[in-house]
């Protein structure tokens, strides 16, 4: 019995020990002892699986975290579910990718100071022998429909993220709704998803970092491409970033997700994720430095100060 | 050199592709969060299955099915109980617990809980009838009855400790959920557990790595249940 009782006094201390830093720690905010005034503390950053998984944040946040002397936890989570933990205020800033969803954010009042971060693009990835016969296709939406007519495999993500709300809205522009056994909707990420359309010899839609990334491992071929490389600008895939609104979650660390979206659209921090490589490719493309800024990557899009008489 | 002692249980049979320290700051993450859990769910559970098997009380078949329900209790579920419960908005969301260690603990206790307290009952009540009355006549008072079937029962007990052990450690749902999954960008777990590092590398289609992951919580569970065993047999010869 002495040891379970030292382990129980152990645990509890740890526990106490652990919920008092943890109060200190958000109240310690005045009183930070570093060079900057955030120093010492964590920025909550909820983000998309596509950001993640390709190793850009690991490879970026080592010179912000030594910076400012703070720690960056990264919570991987696909769009929707990364403005929901932002909508509960389970997060300081969101770094997404689907402008609508970005936009309902800040119409309701979560988000503040929007920028427009980097891009990339989406491919419509599929099999070498392509049965639907889409290789080549100039637009995304016809090779969806051929897609459904044939009803070749497609694989959806349906995880309600950046990607899957692409999709869908894709879809909707092609003016098809997609049912039936041909389109499957698996409910994970999306080098998940590769690899069940890889193993069914079906279509899907990817990003392309995260279709870069894991390229040597499947069978898959671009089918469609994406603006980068010449393809429909339908297909474009934009990063935005914006703050908690620490009016509406006071406990939200406004301070230092300024301090994180000012670094990261910082000439020095575009730099940094420009040359990130993959398989000696490039993956995202900055567009915060601009002589010539996009006065719309501020606010939802089609807002202006006449359309909302408040 | 720093990655393949990182993982001295497994054969390189892969290249890992990770950093110095990052699978042994997941074993830790995997190890802290799990025995804490467990070692507060054994504490809760002694107490209340010493009670439900030494008194009689009105309502006591429904605790325990309360408990039995319990044990098939989906760790998602859970999770998500626990995330209300600590998100901003919810009851706990003052303290900041979502994304750490600490809402990790928590969901793992409720889920480790009910097993540990079914078995442990299940080994007290198996506890010979004559053994307590024993007890009971050499002039034990309550609290010296209650040692000798804790005694008696204690390989159950440790039954009991290692099934919740199992469970905690191997459950991916609500940690996710809960802890975020969480590395430091110098590569240093934070709430990233054996498991959502498993299913991390599974969703980039990195079933190589995944699977010398699911070795080394495999090794792990082994050598846990190996130390348990022998601590019991320690104790018997005692």
């Amino acid at each position: 019995m002495p040891i379970q009782r030292r382990q129980f006094i152990a645990a509890v201390g740890g526990g106490a020990l652990a919920s008092i830093a943890g109060c200190s720690g958000s109240d310690g905010s005045s009183s930070g002892g570093g060079s900057a005034g955030v120093a010492g503390e964590t920025l909550t950053l909820t983000t998309t699986t596509s950001t993640y998984d390709t190793g850009l944040l690991d490879e970026i946040h080592g010179d912000f975290e030594e910076m400012y002397g703070v720690t960056v936890d990264a919570v991987a989570q696909g769009t929707g579910a990364a403005l929901e933990s932002a909508r509960n205020g389970d997060s300081d800033v969101v770094m997404v990718h689907a402008r609508g969803l970005e936009d309902e954010f800040m119409r309701n009042g979560y988000g503040i100071n929007r920028r427009d971060l980097m891009f990339n693009d989406f491919v419509i990835v599929g099999p070498e022998d392509d049965p639907a016969g889409i290789q080549g296709m100039s637009s995304a939406t016809d090779a969806l429909t051929t897609i459904a007519e044939a009803e070749a495999a497609f694989v959806s993500r349906g995880d309600n993220s950046g990607t899957h709300t692409k999709e869908l809205n894709l879809w909707d522009a092609a003016g098809t709704e997609p049912s039936g056994d041909w389109y499957q909707e698996t409910g994970t990420g999306m080098g998940e998803a590769l690899n069940i359309a890889n193993q069914q010899g079906a279509y899907t839609l990817s990003d392309r970092g995260t279709y870069i990334s894991q390229r040597s491992e499947i069978d898959l071929t671009i089918l469609v491409q994406g603006p980068i490389e010449g393809g429909p600008e339908i297909l474009a895939n934009p990063y935005g970033i914006m703050a908690v609104n620490p009016g509406v979650h006071d406990n939200a660390n406004y301070d230092l997700a300024m301090a994180y979206i000012g670094w990261i659209t910082s000439p020095g921090a575009q730099d940094a994720i420009s040359s990130y490589q993959m398989n000696g490719e490039q993956l995202f493309f900055p567009e915060a430095v601009s002589e010539d800024p996009n006065f719309q990557q501020y606010v939802p899009e089609g807002w202006s100060s006449d359309s909302s008489s408040e | 050199m720093p990655v393949e002692s990182a993982v001295p249980l497994v054969p390189a049979v892969v290249d890992l592709p990770f950093r110095e320290g990052y699978v042994r700051s997941i074993i830790f993450v995997s190890l802290y969060v799990s025995v804490t859990a467990v070692a507060l769910s054994t504490l809760f559970s002694l107490p209340v299955a010493m009670i439900m098997g030494f008194a009689d009380f009105r309502g006591k078949q429904f605790v325990k099915s309360i408990i039995n329900t319990g044990m098939g209790f989906p760790s998602v579920v859970v999770g998500l109980l626990v995330l209300f419960t600590v998100s901003n908005q919810g009851p706990m969301g003052a303290l900041e617990l979502i994304f750490t260690r600490e809402a990790m603990i928590m969901s793992q206790f409720v889920l480790a809980t009910p097993p540990i307290t079914a078995i442990t009952l299940a080994a007290i009540t198996g506890v010979n009838e004559n053994v307590r009355d024993a007890a009971h006549v050499l002039g034990g008072t309550r609290l010296d009855v209650a040692l000798v079937v804790i005694k008696e029962a204690r390989y159950g007990i440790a039954t009991a400790i290692l099934a919740g052990f199992g469970r905690a450690i191997s459950e991916v749902g609500s940690v996710l959920i809960v802890g975020g999954n969480i590395v430091s960008s110098g590569g240093i777990s934070k709430t990233r557990t054996l498991t959502t590092a498993i299913q991390l590398e599974a969703r980039q289609g990195q079933y190589d790595t995944a699977m010398v992951l699911g070795t080394v919580l495999v090794a792990l569970v082994l050598t846990v249940n190996a130390i348990v065993v022998r601590l019991g047999d320690e104790g018997a010869m005692r």
